[in-house]
């Protein structure tokens, strides 16, 4: 029994044990320098990366309440990956604050819930992974301590985020009124007869999903949220976090609601639509680069719900690969702008003008990620739009892809803008050259290897795929 | 012969330019890239006739691949036919040319030669791509390079131009998209889908699913190759750009359309080919004398040829549309002349306009006293562009028109007159602009003082005249090369039509 325990939450374990490493440090007599901490923090996150490779084993604990798997461990690995990226871009910003193994602890607690969250296979474990990842986020956003906006912020995601928490709760106690358990493999056994309870069960259910991956029309509070919290946690909150709830939210729907897959095509379709062309039409006139990346990845989760409506492997497995690789791509965009952030504190689009002549890697850098995310071969994000919409094809929608292709177009044209700032346009007072230092530099390796060769290496994809 | 050395060569050439510093350096790099592609395309073409006298009938030679997403699928799988090797050795003579034009580009040389090598490297993996997958994948890649290219190195409104031509392929790409999907979904091969080319040419598309899908294959290439009325990146983008992005525009990014409009969208749904052809015959009638007529009106020269190239490619949708062998052996031709064509009209042009720093026609005159080899270089160019007997432009223009003659139906016939009447306004727009830039008084006395063109200049339009003459005065081994890949295609559309 304790062997299967320490196996099978290997994964989970490993964080646990960061945050307790991290609480004793807080608790020393010494004070450590920031210097120190930073350094063995993203080498234990590291350790803990890559131990998630190794002992992969399937199984399930507490009656039937945690489950794990290959993939399951795989979705857990891109999450501990992008997580360390995000810990070495914020090195700089990191280095002069007060409460460094605060924010590591915050954060470390988020992704905790969201292993739980992913490995849930019970509407209960699911709730508290959800919670235990959603309210340290909150305290998170406000970690700009003497920055109104990043106050504001936090007030504002806690207020979206306990409204959506308590539509999931209702949505879930509507369904265990319908069903009579809370089990994920019973309801779906139970759900083979549709009653209208169920649905709208299901649509409280939907719409609090919707809010935490800000899909149209709950997105309201992502831009202020994202502007306002610091680069890190933005990142943080557009990748991390919405990469875990996706995660969930593509096993949930395929496997516990997959009775009700005629109801929720329609509605992922719609939403997916809508979702797909108000985050392009908002994303084209934004002045503030974390304003225009909230959404630009408020569009991107429109192209994710296509994948998800072809309720095959290949949808699934295209999601999952998709985030995998939005992590690179959205991680590099954000990793030029915090670091610019860090150094001069500007953030606005204006400000990138004349970029490239003052500092040339970063702007490949962001170009690079700016084309991922817009689908530009050869990076991969190419190859997973192109997987995405395949797969959500394949339900012979083409109207579904049809609208995607050419939304496709429509947010080339805001990436190409960034591009245009970055490369054409003149500037009386650039930013001056940025000094990257060790940590944000491995970090950009990481995000810009991983754009170029996730794509053209085939293995990424079939592995996932091989895991179905 | 591998194949995949014409993706490797291009790709080694752009890195081993980013490890080198100054402009010195890099174009070396640059030109002796190119000259290796060049050669490496004169041993394809080689190898080709080789192939072919020893009696090979295989569709397409020199095949290879391998398995790159099989869940999905998904090959790399290459190889070529005669119509492909015509459009890689265009794309050869175009960048070859291209890097001896930009000899003295001083402006982020690094980054501008980069680029430039970069987008032949789409084109040629779009010209060998036997699976639809990394045909879509290479056609995007010759896009974006594009954007950079104009906004950069640009003239005149730059950043305007570049992103309506971003825009517009890609909307052409995102179309493409709907239509290779469509046809994956449609086919089988033990249960699953594919993207090969060769297997769905086998295999047949319902006619009801060619019809749906068609529409999206052919506009979206026709995007790419000035479709009317899907033409308006044209002007802008050409007259944008710097002189080898131009050449490489005009010369070999048009074609990809045209390419792409006649090996996916007429071989592989041939049914819906014939069935849609009086559409296309009337788009690219207007295309042609639409134009035509709006050249006319034009006063700078890289206008002048960017409306032009929209009437001259609406020769090759027309020999498309035609969906007869000569035909379309004449839109293969129209292609290929075009492409070396207007590459030279715009490398004059660029030679033009580094020296006197303009492009209006009404400020040049009497340019053949001081850089009488830069003026020649601009009658060739268009005298072949009118369609002198010669030059390739004849050549092409000419067999477009019997193919199309072959149809005896009042409505081709009509079609055909109409086309035949464009001849004339091009005589017209190219006599006057030769007529008033290159020929009378010199306009303005600063410009006795310049020189003609040097070296690298020469070679690069000897280069592109020889292509021009050699398909002008022998048009025999042309069509020889191209013959059984547009018999391919024409034999599908015969099926289908019984």
């Amino acid at each position: 029994m304790l062997n299967d325990f320490l196996i099978l939450m290997k994964q989970e374990l490993g964080v646990t044990l960061l945050i307790f490493i991290l609480l004793f440090i807080k608790l020393a007599k010494k004070e450590w320098k920031n210097e120190t901490v930073l350094g063995l923090v993203n080498i234990l996150l590291f350790v803990n990366l890559a131990a998630g490779f190794f002992f992969i084993h399937k199984g399930t604990l507490f009656g039937d309440m945690f489950r794990t798997s290959e993939l399951l461990s795989f979705e857990k690995n891109i999450l501990n990956l992008g997580t360390l990226i995000i810990s070495l871009q914020s090195y700089s910003w990191l280095k002069q604050h007060k409460h460094v193994p605060e924010f590591y602890m915050l954060m470390l607690s988020t992704l905790l819930g969201m292993f739980f969250m992913i490995s849930s296979s019970n509407l209960l474990m699911f709730y508290l992974g959800l919670e235990l990842s959603s309210i340290p986020l909150a305290a998170m956003a406000n970690f700009d301590l003497d920055k109104k906006r990043s106050s504001e912020a936090a007030m504002k995601f806690i207020m979206s985020s306990a409204f959506s928490s308590g539509l999931l709760l209702f949505g879930i106690s509507m369904l265990y009124g319908a069903t009579g358990t809370l089990s994920f493999s019973e309801i779906s056994w139970q759900l083979t007869t549709l009653s209208s309870l169920q649905v709208f069960a299901f649509i409280l259910l939907i719409a609090g999903f919707g809010f935490k991956i800000s899909a149209v029309p709950f997105h309201l509070w992502t831009a202020d949220v994202y502007e306002g919290s610091p680069v890190a946690v933005t990142s943080y909150l557009s990748v991390i976090s919405k990469g875990a709830i996706l995660f969930v939210l593509v096993s949930v729907l395929y496997n516990v609601f997959q009775p009700l897959d005629s109801a929720w095509y329609k509605m992922l379709f719609l939403v997916s639509v809508l979702t797909m062309i108000i985050g392009n039409l908002f994303a084209l006139r934004q002045q503030n680069m974390k304003r225009f990346l909230a959404f630009s990845s408020i569009s991107q989760v429109g192209f994710i719900l296509i994948g998800i409506t072809g309720e095959s492997i290949q949808g699934s497995a295209s999601v999952i690969y998709f985030v995998m690789i939005y992590v690179f791509s959205n991680l590099a965009a954000f990793g030029v702008i915090s670091l610019v952030s860090a150094a001069t504190g500007r953030e606005n689009v204006d400000d990138y003008k004349g970029f490239y002549k003052t500092n040339p890697v970063l702007s490949w850098a962001l170009t690079i990620g700016l084309f991922s995310l817009a689908g530009i071969p050869p990076t991969a994000g190419f190859f997973g739009k192109f997987f995405l919409l395949l797969a959500g094809a394949g339900k012979g929608n083409y109207w579904l892809i049809t609208i995607a292709a050419l939304n496709m177009v429509v947010s080339l044209y805001y990436y190409l803008r960034i591009v245009k700032a970055i490369f054409m346009e003149a500037n009386d007072t650039p930013i001056e050259n940025v000094k990257i230092s060790f940590a944000p530099k491995i970090a950009m390796l990481i995000c810009v290897g991983g754009i170029i060769i996730t794509g053209f290496a085939s293995g990424a994809y079939k592995y996932i795929y091989s895991l179905f | 012969m591998d194949l995949s050395l014409l993706i490797i060569l291009p790709l080694i050439t752009a890195l081993a330019i980013l490890l080198v510093k100054g402009l010195k350096q890099v174009r070396i790099v640059a030109l002796l890239g190119a000259a290796a592609q060049l050669i490496l395309c004169f041993f394809l073409l080689y190898f080709y006739y080789q192939e072919r006298t020893k009696g090979s009938a295989a569709d397409f030679l020199f095949q290879s691949g391998y398995i790159w997403y099989e869940p999905l699928g998904i090959n790399y799988h290459v190889g070529v036919d005669g119509i492909s090797i015509a459009m890689i050795l265009l794309t050869a003579f175009v960048v070859f040319a291209g890097v001896l034009v930009s000899w003295k580009m001083e402006k982020m040389n690094k980054e501008f030669f980069f680029l430039l090598i970069f987008l032949s490297l789409g084109a040629y993996g779009f010209f060998i791509s036997l699976d639809l997958f990394t045909l879509f994948f290479f056609l995007e890649i010759a896009v974006i390079p594009k954007f950079l290219l104009i906004g950069i190195w640009g003239s005149g409104k730059k950043e305007y131009s570049a992103m309506k031509l971003a825009l517009m392929l890609m909307g052409g790409s995102a179309l493409v998209f709907v239509g290779l999907a469509g046809l994956y979904f449609n086919t089988n091969v033990n249960g699953a889908h594919t993207f090969s080319l060769i297997q769905i040419a086998h295999q047949g598309i319902p006619l009801g699913v060619q019809k749906v899908f068609f529409p999206f294959a052919f506009i979206g290439f026709g995007i790419f190759t000035a479709l009317f009325p899907f033409h308006t990146w044209v002007p802008d983008g050409h007259s944008s750009a710097p002189t080898a992005a131009s050449m490489f525009l005009a010369g070999i990014s048009m074609k990809l359309g045209g390419y792409g409009c006649l090996r996916v969208a007429a071989y592989l749904m041939p049914g819906a080919a014939h069935y849609y052809s009086t559409i296309i015959i009337i788009l690219a009638c207007i295309a042609i004398l639409y134009g035509a007529f709006a050249t006319m009106m034009q006063t700078d020269l890289k206008y002048i040829n960017a409306y032009s190239s929209v009437s001259h490619c609406g020769f090759i949708l027309l020999g498309i549309g035609m969906l007869t062998k000569t035909a379309i052996n004449g839109a293969v031709i129209q292609m290929v002349s075009h492409g070396l064509m207007t590459a030279l009209f715009f490398a004059g042009i660029g030679m033009i306009y580094d020296r006197t720093h303009s492009r209006q026609v009404a400020q040049l005159g009497g340019l053949m006293k001081m850089m009488p080899f830069i003026s020649t270089v601009f009658v060739i160019a268009g005298l072949c562009s009118l369609g002198l007997p010669g030059f390739s432009g004849f050549v092409a223009e000419m067999t477009v028109f019997m193919g199309s003659w072959e149809k005896g139906d009042l409505f081709y016939r009509l079609a055909t007159i109409v086309a035949c009447a464009s001849i004339v306004v091009t005589a017209v727009y190219i006599l006057r602009a030769v007529g008033s830039s290159i020929m009378g008084p010199v306009k303005n006395n600063d410009y006795l003082k310049l020189g003609d063109a040097g070296w690298n200049e020469r070679l690069a339009a000897a280069l592109l005249i020889i292509g021009i003459i050699a398909i002008g005065v022998a048009p025999f081994w042309f069509t020889d090369l191209i013959n059984p890949g547009t018999d391919t295609i024409i034999q599908k559309v015969a099926d289908v039509i019984k």
